[in-house]
């Protein structure tokens, strides 16, 4: 992660007078900066760095200490099919089902809200934005009840569908900004060659924004691998539930006792999520891509 | 508007996101609100076909000692974890990268983000073990000399609280952080050179100039930590009793502990309600960007 966030104006302004006028201050106050931002920074990592230690800890307990004995025997005791592989193997059929759902459905979304002005085009635009603003948690007693009613309950195509229709508004409105960025000259072109709309849409638009179309998907992606509520809720069999909930009900199992295993399973879950984090930070270029994107 | 074949061609890309909308976002709303008119539970014949009740589940609500608490209980999560903590938090953090040099401005904002980007169930698991009796944060007092209590039982709001803050920060710095790169310099130099000390500077130049991503991201961490469930499920589980059930964990109580579906759905709906006002106002503010 590379953490680029000064503003190339707070570097280059001048400041010569200012300076001069206030120079020790203004360098005891960038140390005291600096200090303050060590202390948070620390803070901040201690709850995090629990979790790595006591993966490696032989007898690990609660509280953050230096190991009596490193060893990988945690990160062996859990890695079983049942335990570990299938619960990854659900997370990952959970995740990249509704990214791909949910990437092919924004962009043929986007791609008219982008391109037409559509009096309806507004208002489906706020309504896509409410359903940004929706808290999913609220109606999830609800969803319960109308996959009762739908007979989906359990299903895991049901629980894929249901997550890209939450993560799609999101998706809808990032995948609109970063295609009202790739200029429709370079389409008026395929038009007049005779490219029908979606022609175009396939063969010009889309190779321009594969960057915007892979944030949108690993965006996707690192909510669905990370959501526990929604499959908690919706999934019922132990075969077919993801990390996030089986991780859950070994908390509740074992989780008393053998805490350098529930460190290190949630470690190996962890890691996915931490990787693709960094991927997107590199083909955006900047380390706070995701929260740019949320922020519209 | 007439539809053309023309127009009608334009729309069809739109077909498959407004069925999956109105199917799972949509459906489930509407349901909410017809659920609560229900006695709808989570097995037997009230399961599949349940009963109009009429307001019978909002009575009970009123009626009923945890939901005033709950919402309450909300009220004070959301205000001083999202509106105080991670808003104060987050621009002070922005403002202090600003000033550091950069292998500090590295660690802070990497470690920041990290604790955001955890899936949140492990984010959980990290803040139950520090806050345990036996966690890390007791094992520090300890280190000084003080016998910390066990703030998981004794002080759950504080502590679910807390570690929201620390979830939820990283969002609120890095709104924060594009926005006060977009400050022009001349302004505050000028308030500088006016004789204006920092704490001024903040209050009169900064701060009405970054208005509008305060108002933003005010909404958006509301809106966030009013569906938060997971962090406080695994660290309290809502209790001891329900000292710390917030909306989200009552109506899931309600209705898979307590089997009342159609009671967990007014919960729910009371829930959208406040989310949907809040959304309004939100919505309201970015209208620029969507005309």
């Amino acid at each position: 992660m590379t953490g680029q966030m000064t503003a190339p104006a707070a570097k280059t302004r001048p400041g010569v007078v200012v300076g001069q006028m206030a120079g020790p201050r203004v360098t005891a106050t960038k140390l005291a900066a600096n200090l303050v931002l060590l202390v948070i920074a620390l803070l901040f990592v201690l709850p995090m760095a629990w979790v790595l230690v006591a993966s490696f800890d032989a007898g690990a307990t609660l509280s953050f200490g230096l190991p009596e004995a490193v060893t990988t025997a945690n990160f062996s005791a859990i890695m079983t099919p049942e335990l570990t592989w299938l619960p990854l193997w659900n997370a990952f059929v959970l995740s990249a089902g509704s990214g791909a759902i949910t990437v092919v459905v924004a962009v043929l979304a986007a791609y008219p809200l982008s391109r037409y002005r559509m009096r309806f085009g507004k208002y489906f635009l706020y309504s896509v934005l409410f359903g940004t603003c929706l808290p999913i948690t609220a109606i999830m007693v609800p969803v319960y009840a109308l996959f009762v009613q739908l007979n989906l309950l359990d299903s895991l195509p049901g629980t894929i569908f249901f997550m890209a229709a939450t993560s799609l508004p999101m998706a809808i409105w990032m995948t609109k900004n970063f295609m009202d960025s790739v200029p429709i000259s370079l389409e008026e072109a395929a038009w007049t060659e005779g490219a029908s709309a979606m022609q175009a849409l396939r063969r010009v638009v889309l190779p321009l924004m594969r960057p915007g179309i892979a944030v949108v998907f690993i965006f996707v992606f690192v909510q669905a691998w990370g959501n526990f509520f929604v499959p908690f809720v919706l999934l019922l069999s132990p075969e077919k539930q993801p990390a996030a909930v089986s991780i859950f009900a070994f908390f509740g199992q074992y989780g008393s006792v053998a805490y350098g295993q529930l460190a290190a399973y949630s470690l190996l879950y962890a890691a996915p999520v931490l990787g693709l984090y960094v991927l997107v930070t590199r083909i955006s270029g900047s380390a706070f891509a995701l929260a740019g994107a949320v922020k519209g | 508007m007439a539809l053309t074949s023309r127009g009608a061609a334009r729309v069809v890309p739109l077909a498959p996101a407004v069925v999956l909308l109105a199917l799972f976002m949509l459906g489930p709303v509407v349901w909410s609100f017809y659920g609560s008119f229900t006695n709808a539970s989570l097995t037997g014949p009230a399961a599949l076909n349940p009963e109009w009740i009429g307001l019978d589940n909002y009575t009970a609500l009123i009626g009923d000692p945890d939901f005033p608490k709950s919402l309450w209980l909300t009220i004070v999560f959301v205000f001083l974890s999202a509106v105080v903590g991670q808003n104060v938090m987050g621009i002070m953090l922005a403002g202090l990268l600003r000033s550091a040099v950069k292998p500090v401005r590295s660690i802070a904002s990497t470690v920041v983000v990290a604790a955001w980007v955890l899936p949140e169930i492990v984010a959980a698991f990290a803040a139950y073990a520090f806050f345990h009796s036996e966690g890390t944060l007791n094992t520090m007092l300890g280190g000084i000399g003080i016998t910390g209590p066990d703030w998981l039982y004794s002080t759950p709001m504080l502590a679910v609280i807390i570690a929201n803050i620390w979830r939820g920060t990283a969002f609120s710095m890095m709104v924060y952080s594009a926005a006060l790169a977009e400050v022009p310099p001349e302004l505050t130099e000028a308030a500088q050179l006016d004789g204006a000390n920092g704490l001024q500077r903040l209050a009169w130049v900064t701060l009405p100039v970054i208005r509008r991503s305060i108002s933003t991201n005010l909404m958006l961490t509301t809106l966030q930590t009013l569906s938060v469930f997971t962090l406080i499920y695994v660290m309290t589980g809502g209790g001891p009793g329900t000292d710390s059930s917030t909306l989200p964990i009552l109506a899931y109580q309600e209705a898979f502990k307590f089997a009342q579906v159609g009671y967990g759905t007014a919960i729910a709906t009371v829930m959208i309600i406040v989310g949907a006002v809040f959304s309004v106002i939100y919505i309201r503010a970015l209208r620029p960007e969507v005309d």
